[in-house]
């Protein structure tokens, strides 16, 4: 597994100089900083500008064509006659309206916890630091559905926290929307780390030394200096898993069940009435297409761009 | 192909039905074999037996089919039986989406319908066994359940599966017919989800097929409900329109429906029709 | 200015021994640092050393970035050895500025007096007041890369100013300017300073930065401090071939006897002072007047048989790089390069007067 370095460079602040990595801790390599060299000239972005070059345009387009020609398919075969009514049944709406929760918690859940395990990935030094970020990537290998057999394992009514869960505090997370949530959480949050971790290796660290040496904590370092400036990363991988989470099923009805007001989001519903109603299935994968477009544009508008 | 079914079709591909169009790769390389096979042998009208049968069976046949496709070509050497097992609702799809099966045996009639309404079969289906559903509990059955009303039981974490799935069905059928209210803790996607909720103990009890209580060994405790008469499934059987090689896959149908067979599917808990 | 919060820091009060007393020392890797530094409150010393030499590592030292191997680190008497970075009194002004960019300039200034506890109105006045002081009150709303270079290094000098620091730590503080705007800062830069009460060191590679802005010098080269002390003595007298260049000045190193200075590669020296034992003798490239053919006329101390190794303009002048009986650099003018039909590989005598020459006790 090959760790993403720098997905979010792009995102990253800007310094002229070239940027240094860390080695060890507070300790960057080479006894001087250079110096005598001076600012390294910036890239000219000019010249990219003209033609655009055939091999990168034919290979993009196709691209683009692949990923919206089934969503175009769905549209031009959504039944839309019966649309109205698919739309205004109440067990849509819950099922809209707990994804949308869900997938929202399941997010601040990954952003609470998520967003300092991709810091201390990328600014500590402690042993196996490289197996632990190989570790936070697995869920993104796994399954889904193998994920959500795991929770149950793990957190389940037998499982090997959830039995004292159980036994302590009469909690059974099970077939409850907490385990909704927690699905979505597993599986959403490796997105949000690596891309977190992503914008601050490309971040500069010397940031957050020159807030210390203006009487900062490290973590207020952190707080005031480091989180404004990789505010776009983390918004991008907020984003990545809100996408993810909004889209959850295998772990979710495995590890959550299905139940409609309570455990039965929109792919939930969506896969149980392709069984025997494919028309309600394609209504409402549109519903859930165009939810999340809406959510995802506003969201890129006002957060992704003009950094 | 009639425009009705041409538009079926096309919209379960696009519904993204990813197994199906899996299931229709695999089918498309085994048949092809059978095809070429197909045109040596047909002008001889020998009467000996010979190519590949694709059988699509529903996910719950798996033991016994697997069983007997094995006694099938050692009964006729020069053939050969290839298995799908799935969802029975899969199934039908991409045997309707123009996947190259020869056999299907659904276990329900109405996904069998779906087949038989887009006139991809020959000849009508037969009903070659019955599958009763039966409360699966955890091993010792710890919550003294006795009967379907038992289920009711506030506190009991009762998982059901899905209205859309045959299994979901059928049970809401028995239990509307002994007028009981159940809420489960969740609907399953299918019977094997919610066997495996109580295998994994975090359900107390399920309702689902007695072949899958069966199947489960020891790690759940089947019990028999009297209401489970009046959800009992089908599993019909039906040559394919498009079959390669028709007697030999006619042939294959006998040995299901034969003593053998029956004996066969009987070893894993399914009723004789 | 009227009624703008006390900038100053108060000296503190005491017999505690004021200023910096420091012994550095940092091991990584291969590399060992090893330097010891003390200074007395108002003054502006200089680390001054090729890079790699140790210096940044030095500053960090300071400033607490780099955990110290060995030694000692007291302020006006208080020991920072186990202090963190941000509980030392100790202010930075990183090389290239790492003025928060998100921040105004206003609030990178107003950053460490909030962090001090201060509430955020009164941060922000002490900042403006800052500002204003840096003559930058205008651009306390911008964003630092709105900020020319200038400006950028003076709301970062105004930043660890407003610390109130007893150490002032400046890490190449015109290394990324451009030369006019160099001239300029590197003025301003040398008034803060001289109002500046504590003690300030700074860290170049430019002797020219360090001799102006700097009371004393401290050359380090390879971790380790080879020559200390006020600039004009130090571009009088270098004691390494690195100081040597940097200040200009072809440096010998031999066994002095009378006026003669046997060198250690071979050739004597014969100078004006007096000496004996172990000495090292400097003269300016300007110093030494080239010959193509042995003059006949001179006498033979301090002639020297030589080839060209290299020639390079140096401002109007000629700089030829000689090999041979004594390698050394020699300045001409233009003209005169080509009236000697210098080349690589041409032979030249090279001769240098004594009273050109200064010889000090190594």
């Amino acid at each position: 597994m090959t760790s993403p370095d720098e997905p979010g460079a792009a995102t990253g602040p800007r310094t002229d100089r070239p940027r240094r990595r860390r080695a060890g801790t507070g300790v960057r390599t080479g006894a001087d900083s250079g110096t005598g060299g001076g600012t390294a000239p910036r890239r000219i972005r000019a010249a990219g500008r003209r033609g655009v070059p055939l091999p990168l345009l034919l290979p993009g387009v196709l691209a683009l064509a692949f990923l919206l020609l089934p969503l175009l398919a769905l549209l031009v075969r959504a039944p839309w006659r019966s649309l109205p009514h698919q739309l205004t049944s109440t067990e849509v709406w819950q099922a809209l309206q707990l994804s949308l929760v869900s997938a929202t918690l399941a997010t601040a859940v990954s952003l609470v916890l998520g967003v300092p395990l991709a810091w201390l990935l990328a600014r500590t030094d402690f042993p196996g630091r490289g197996l632990v970020r190989a570790l936070v990537t697995l869920p993104l290998v796994l399954p889904p559905v193998v994920g959500g057999v795991a929770l149950l394992l793990a957190l389940g009514r037998n499982g090997v926290i959830g039995k004292w869960l159980d036994a302590w505090f009469g909690i059974t997370l099970p077939f409850t929307t907490t385990a909704v949530v927690l699905a979505e959480a597993f599986v959403a949050m490796p997105f949000l780390v690596i891309s977190v971790e992503g914008t601050l290796r490309a971040a500069d660290p010397r940031f957050e030394e020159a807030a210390t040496t203006l009487g900062a904590s490290r973590f207020t370092a952190f707080r005031r200096v480091t989180l404004p400036l990789i505010a776009p990363g983390v918004a991008a991988g907020a984003v990545l898993a809100w996408a993810r989470a909004l889209g959850e099923f295998g772990a979710t009805i495995t590890f959550a069940g299905n139940f409609p007001g309570r455990t039965q989001t929109m792919p939930l519903a969506v896969y149980l009435a392709l069984q025997n109603d494919p028309e309600a299935a394609i209504s409402l994968s549109l519903v859930l297409l165009a939810v999340s477009i809406a959510v995802l544009a506003g969201l890129r508008d006002r957060w992704l761009t003009g950094v | 192909m009639t425009p009705s079914v041409r538009r079926t079709r096309r919209m379960l591909e696009l519904a993204g039905a990813g197994a199906a169009a899996l299931l229709t790769l695999s089918a498309c390389s085994s048949s092809s074999g059978s095809s070429d096979t197909a045109s040596g042998t047909s002008g001889s009208a020998s009467p000996e037996l010979s190519g590949t049968v694709t059988v699509f069976a529903a996910a719950s046949l798996q033991e016994s089919f697997t069983a007997l496709g094995k006694e099938f070509e050692q009964q006729h050497p020069g053939t050969k039986v290839t298995f799908s097992f799935g969802g029975s609702d899969t199934l039908a799809a991409s045997i309707t989406g123009g996947a190259p099966a020869d056999v299907f045996a659904a276990a329900s009639p109405r996904t069998m319908a779906t087949v038989t309404n887009a006139k991809d079969t020959a000849g009508a289906p037969v009903t070659f066994v019955r599958n009763q559903l039966e409360i699966a509990t955890l091993p010792g059955n710890p919550g003294k359940v006795a009967s379907l009303k038992d289920l009711t039981e506030p506190g009991l974490k009762v998982v059901l599966c899905d209205r859309t799935v045959p299994c979901g069905a059928a049970a809401q059928k028995a239990l509307d017919a002994s007028h009981l209210k159940l809420t489960p803790v969740s609907y399953e996607q299918d019977v094997k989800a919610a066997l495996n909720k109580v295998e994994l103990k975090e359900a107390d009890a399920a309702v689902v097929y007695k072949t899958d209580v069966h199947a489960a060994g020891d790690k759940v405790e089947g019990v028999e409900f009297p209401e489970s008469a009046e959800a009992v499934n089908d599993y019909p059987i039906a040559l394919l329109k498009n079959a390669g090689h028709a007697e030999t896959a006619k042939a294959f149908i006998a040995l299901v429906r034969s003593a053998e067979g029956q004996r066969v599917l009987g070893q894993a808990g399914f009723l004789k029709p | 200015m009227t009624d703008t919060p006390d900038l100053d820091a108060q000296a503190p009060e005491g017999g505690a021994p004021q200023g910096l007393d420091a012994r550095l020392v940092v091991d990584r890797g291969g590399f060992r640092l090893d330097v010891a530094l003390t200074a007395a409150p108002g003054d502006v010393v200089a680390l001054l050393g090729p890079n790699g030499a140790g210096k940044t590592t030095a500053l960090r030292a300071l400033a607490g970035l780099v955990p110290l191997g060995e030694g000692h680190l007291r302020l006006d008497g208080t020991p920072l050895e186990r202090v963190p970075p941000e509980s030392r009194p100790v202010g930075v002004v990183f090389q290239d500025y790492l003025l928060f960019p998100h921040l105004s300039a206003l609030d990178n200034v107003a950053f460490g007096p909030r962090c001090q506890g201060r509430g955020k109105t009164e941060a922000r006045a002490l900042a403006a007041a800052w500002l204003e002081r840096m003559g930058l009150a205008e651009h306390a709303g911008v964003k630092p890369r709105r900020l020319s270079g200038g400006q950028a290094q003076r709301v970062a000098l105004a930043r660890a100013l407003a610390t109130r620091p007893r150490l002032l730590l400046l890490d190449e503080p015109l290394a990324a300017l451009d030369a006019r705007t160099r001239l300029e800062v590197r003025a301003q830069l040398r008034r803060h300073l001289a109002e500046f009460e504590a003690v300030a060191v700074l860290v170049t590679h430019d002797p020219l930065d360090a001799m102006v802005l700097a009371d004393r010098l401290v050359v380090v080269e390879h971790g380790r401090v080879v020559q200390e002390g006020a600039p004009a003595d130090i571009a009088r007298r270098p004691r390494t071939d690195y100081i040597a260049q940097l200040v200009g000045l072809n440096l010998y190193r031999g066994e002095a006897e009378g006026h003669t200075v046997r060198l250690d590669a071979g050739p004597s020296i014969t100078t004006t002072e007096e000496l004996s034992g172990p000495a090292f003798v400097a003269f300016p490239p300007s110093a030494v007047t080239l010959f193509r053919d042995r003059p006949t006329g001179a006498s033979a101390r301090n002639l020297w048989r030589c080839e060209v190794a290299g020639l390079e303009t140096h401002g109007d002048q000629i700089r030829a790089d000689l090999t041979g009986e004594l390698p050394l650099a020699a300045d001409l003018t233009t003209v005169a390069a080509a009236d000697l039909e210098l080349q690589p590989g041409a032979p030249v005598w090279a001769t240098v007067k004594a009273t050109q020459t200064h010889a000090y006790p190594a």
